[in-house]
């Protein structure tokens, strides 16, 4: 699955260390998802829509 | 009033250590109940009852912990813990039992102790915990 999470993360000037305290998961997830090597739960998914103030489909896109 | 949650990395860290603790005690209670006939109170069976008594309960103790570390961890963390669970109780059944059979055969020449089945599990396990780590990285 595709995201956005690394254009977003820059836009809002965050590192994934802060991303990651900020949705509750360690910086490791959040650099595993930026790759693509890992998806989300949907909790998780809409703690990060939630914090960008997108929806999840503009956010991950399916291959 | 609503109660402030610990932050992920502090409640990790403080269930990683309660978990080096009890399995530390764990592993010293087993070395009791073992050696401890053998060099402390010579087959005195009460004592001897005592200490594995004891010895279980640490190591209820050590099972709690490990519970509560692995709900600790966010879902990625907790991905990697299951595959290697995964992998390392397949082993020992796998492996375990086909080690039995030899044993059985008279293939090898000494007898298949269930200390043997502990190790493979314990290095399958960290395996397959630093593939897992490496994997996601």
């Amino acid at each position: 699955m595709k995201n956005k999470i690394k254009v977003l993360r820059a836009e809002y000037e965050l590192t994934q260390e802060q991303l990651a305290e900020k949705v509750d998961v360690s910086r490791q997830t959040i650099n595993a998802i930026e790759k693509g090597k890992f998806d989300p739960s949907l909790p998780l998914a809409f703690k990060i829509s939630k914090l960008f103030k997108m929806s999840i489909e503009d956010i991950f896109q399916n291959e | 009033m609503k109660e402030k949650k610990e932050p992920r990395a502090k409640l990790e860290r403080k269930n990683i250590l309660s978990l080096a603790f009890w399995t530390g005690a764990w592993v010293i209670t087993m070395a009791i109940s073992t050696f401890g006939s053998l060099y402390l109170w010579e087959s005195n069976a009460l004592l001897s009852v005592l200490a594995i008594l004891l010895n279980f309960a640490v190591g209820i103790g050590m099972i709690l912990a490990n519970i509560r570390h692995l709900n600790s961890l966010d879902e990625l963390q907790r991905k990697i813990q299951l595959e290697a669970m995964g992998i390392a109780l397949g082993l020992a059944v796998v492996g375990g039992l086909a080690y039995s059979s030899l044993d059985q055969s008279n293939i090898i020449g000494y007898n298949a102790e269930i200390s043997h089945l502990v190790i493979l599990i314990g290095i399958s396990y960290m395996a397959a915990i630093l593939i897992g780590n490496s994997r996601y990285r």
